[in-house]
Parts: C-alpha cells; structure tokens; sequence
C-alpha cells in the first residue's frame, strides 16, 4: 500500500499530504558521479512507461537561480549565507515543482536534493542542527540513491569531460592557500562522502556503488524504483517484509529485462535489502 | 537566539523593533546621529539590505513568487548576510551596532503569514539577542493613521496582499498590522523588550531611548582613539 509522504519537520504550511500522489525519488552523487547520464536514462526509461515525470534539481529554481549564481561566481558570499539561499531556491522548487507534481501523481526525478546540501555546509563548518532544522521542510523522498564514486575516478571524469576542475567541487573556498587544486578536489571529495556515510545512517538512503559502469547503475536503479512503483516497497518498511521485497525484485528484475532489452542486457538484480531507516530529523 | 557566543563580542547591539508607522526609523536615526556626533564607533544596518540578496527579494516580490516559506528563507539570507559581513565583525571590532529590525520582524511576520514560530526561531538561531532592543509600542490606530496618510499607495507584500484577507489594500493592511502587533506584544517578555511609547512626542522618546542606552551600556567605552576622528563639535 501507499504510504503518505512525510516532512522532516513541521514542513510546508497548508500541504494536504494524502494529496501527494506522485513519488519522489532523489539521485545524489558529486559531479562526475554519472548522476546526469543515470537520471536522463531513467526518465526514458519512466516516460516510454507512461509514468509522466518531472525534472527537479539544485539551482534551478525561478525565484534566485540567477542571484545565487551570480553570488557563487564572486565567491562573496558567508558559509551560511550561501546555505541560506541555496534553502531558498530549494523551498521555491518544493513548493512550486516538486509537491505540485506530486499532486498530479507525478514521478519526480530529483538530481540532487538537501543531503548535498547538508554535506556542502556541514564540511564548511555550519552547525550540523541548524542546517538539519533548516531543511526540516522537506518532504522526505520515497527513495534517495547516492552514487559513490572513488575520488580518484571522480577526478579522471571530470578532467575528461571539462579538462578542469570546478572551483566548488574542488572546495577551494575552503582550501585557497592551496596551490594544488588536485589534492584539494580528492580532500574535499573525501570529507563530503565522510558526510554522505554518516547521513546514510540517519536518512537511511540506499548508496549505489558508482564505479561500476553506467548500465548496471541503471539496472540497479531501475529494479528498485520499479518496486516503489509498484507500492511494494518503501523505505519505512520493517524487517518482516523482506521476503516480499525480494520477489518484487525478482519479478521488477524480470520485467526489466524483458521490456527494455534494447539497452538493458538481463543482469541478475542482486537481492535487496530491507531498508530500515530513522527518516526524522528534528522534533 | 543564541546567548553563548556573547561574551568574546566587545561592541554591543541595539535594535528596534515596532510595526510600520511607530516612529522606529526616527528614532533609530536620532539614536545614530547622537552616538555619531559623541564620538562614538556606531554602525547602522536595516532590514532587507543585502545588496546581493535584495534583488532576488525584490524580483520575488514584483512578480509574486514568494511564498511564505520562501519569504522567510529569503529575508533570513538577507540577515545572514549582513550579519556574517557586517554585524559580527563589527561587533567583535567593538562597535556599537543599530540595528533597523532585527530577527522580531520576521519572527513576528512570518509567523503571521503561517510560518511554524519554532521553525522561524530555528532558522535565526545563529543571531546573537541583542543587547538592548527597543520595541516601539504605538496603538494600532495611530500607526495606521500615519501610514495610511503619509502615502498613497501600500506596497503588494506591506499590505499583507499575499494572505488573502481582502481585496481593500487599506483593509488589508490593518488585518496584517493587527496581527504583527499581537506577536509583538508576545514576545515583549520572550525577549525582553524596552517598551518606548511610541505615542509620546518624538524627542520625549529619544530622552527615553538614550538614558535608557547610557544605563545599559558603558558609552565611553566605545569612543574613537586617536585624533583622526572628530570628537563632539559643539
């Protein structure tokens, strides 16, 4: 059965959340993690299903994008202040994307969602409770995949891609007396994923290995949102239902690759686990 | 609002606080020039100022984008801007700091607009309380009068527009103010306003505010050194 969604916190006031009838699903990694490629796989993947879908991510919303990019350009902006706007074009996107889509019964794909933005103030020294209230006025998704990938491989692929490294990802902000911006991005890579594991114990998101290669990403991905799709699985599920989550993996995995054997070659889904989590931030 | 950080900060803070209409930025003003003319390090900042945030904020309230989540977020970045920049760092320089609103303002309108009170408090939990902060205590009549007469048109957001409570601007407003008023009143004891009649003759308040300044903070601690810097001229 469905489960209605839930806020972290007191979350967005007047949201009737037995309306929201979509799913949300978050996508987190750093760049070069192969987020974009898995994300704009899956919406193929949701659309030629029928499953109409909406595409949300950092920075885009209509209310500061703009200003928040200017800022972020100058590098003139305080630690929390930064954390501040960037909570700003979140709860602008929530508001006016995400939960209006899920209204409608949408899949939401969001390419990133706070726990990037947790880990981005935590590492830069904001106090862990003060942004975890901040964002007590999100909804919590229905799956959060984050794809962790070696910093060293991180690096190759984004050296390939752009031929250099993003001053943010590379947190030279935090380390400008650095003259070596290589070992600033793998320091920096190293202590956001320090983050990203102490959060998974709290959020309880699944983390997808991210150095394998982008079709068995998918096929993962694929397998597990098919389950929430189905209402067979959520992730406040206990213990006891596993077993009905291995045989919806089993039958998703079936599905999967019969329906999409074009770009999917048949790989066995690797069983699930059932996954348990203390989804409350604060109250 | 967080009271540990205080006592490595030298310099002081005073705000006011008080609706729309209560003679708060008068006073304020009054407050600066006398310190400034005494000779004294003062700093003054004002609600919404932010060069960088402000014109997010005004694009949002042009075209209505706010809602009152993201109203609250956008003025609590405002404030976090200019406090990070420029209220702590002058106040660990040991200046005295005016402040034209301060966190009340929002915790007082968002609340109005629907915003959880623990929430909102939360989000300004990083903001020392101030030192003094002056509430401007004006019946709701009286504000209304000065506001409603001074100018001809009410701002879409100023007038509480957003909230629905009428299609009147003039109505609407005073719906909005009353409410902003009974937040302020609650939190006179939460925070430990000075109340100042606002109703009283304006220099009789400024006579208030400043002997209520000198008792509170010892002035000549914050004089300028050095020559380069005027001393009183009179």
């Amino acid at each position: 059965m469905e489960k209605p969604k839930r806020f972290y916190g007191k979350g967005i006031p007047g949201v009737k959340l037995d309306q929201l009838k979509g799913q949300l699903i978050v996508v987190e990694g750093a760049d070069g993690s192969g987020r974009s490629t898995q994300m704009e796989l899956l919406r193929n993947w949701l659309e030629r299903r029928g499953y109409p879908t909406v595409n949300v991510g950092l920075k885009r919303s209509m209310l500061v994008s703009r200003e928040l990019e200017q800022a972020m350009r100058g590098n003139i902006l305080g630690t929390r202040t930064l954390s501040l706007f960037y909570a700003t074009d979140f709860a602008d996107q929530l508001e006016n994307r995400i939960i209006p889509a899920l209204r409608s019964g949408f899949v939401v794909l969001a390419d990133r969602y706070i726990y990037t933005l947790l880990a981005r103030a935590i590492v830069r020294g904001v106090d862990p409770t003060w942004i975890q209230d901040v964002y007590s006025i999100a909804l919590i998704p229905d799956a959060v995949f984050y794809l962790a990938v070696s910093p060293k491989i991180l690096v190759e692929r984004n050296l390939r891609k752009h031929a250099v490294l993003d001053y943010w990802e590379s947190g030279m902000d935090m380390h400008r007396t650095s003259s070596n911006m290589y070992g600033s991005f793998i320091e920096y890579q190293r202590s956001i994923q320090k983050e990203f594991k102490t959060m998974q114990k709290l959020y309880g998101f699944d983390t997808v290995d991210g150095n394998r290669s982008p079709r068995s990403i998918q096929h993962e991905l694929r397998g597990k949102i098919e389950l929430i799709l189905n209402g067979r699985s959520d992730h406040f599920k206990e213990e006891s239902d596993e077993t009905d989550v291995k045989e919806g993996i089993t039958r998703a995995a079936a599905a999967l690759a019969d329906g999409d054997k074009r770009d999917q070659p048949a790989v066995r889904s690797e069983s699930a686990k059932g996954h348990r989590s203390t989804h409350r931030l604060s109250e | 609002m967080s009271e540990t950080k205080k006592d490595v900060i030298t310099g002081k803070l005073v705000a006011v606080e008080g609706l729309d209409g209560s003679g708060k930025s008068t006073q304020v003003y009054l407050l600066k020039r006398w310190l400034e003319l005494e000779g004294y390090k003062v700093f003054f900042t004002e609600w919404n100022s932010s060069a960088i945030v402000r014109k997010a904020t005004r694009k949002g309230k042009k075209r209505q984008l706010l809602t009152p989540t993201t109203f609250s977020l956008i003025h609590c970045t405002d404030f976090a801007d200019r406090y990070e920049r420029q209220i702590l760092p002058l106040l660990n320089a040991g200046y005295i700091v005016l402040a034209d609103r301060y966190a009340f303002t929002a915790f007082a309108r968002d609340a109005v607009r629907g915003c959880d009170r623990g929430w909102i408090r939360k989000l300004y939990a990083y903001a020392i309380n101030p030192d003094v902060t002056f509430y401007f205590d004006v019946p709701l009549k009286t504000a209304l009068a000065r506001i409603l007469d001074g100018r001809t048109r009410l701002k879409y957001h100023e007038a509480g527009m957003d909230m629905g409570y009428s299609k009147d601007p003039d109505e609407s407003f005073r719906i909005f103010q009353g409410k902003i008023n009974q937040e302020y009143r609650r939190m006179v004891r939460e925070f430990n306003f000075v109340t100042i009649d606002a109703t009283d003759p304006p220099d009789v308040q400024q006579t208030k505010v400043r002997e209520i300044l000198e008792s509170k903070i010892d002035l000549p601690r914050f004089r300028w050194h050095g020559s380069m810097f005027p001393r009183r001229t009179d």
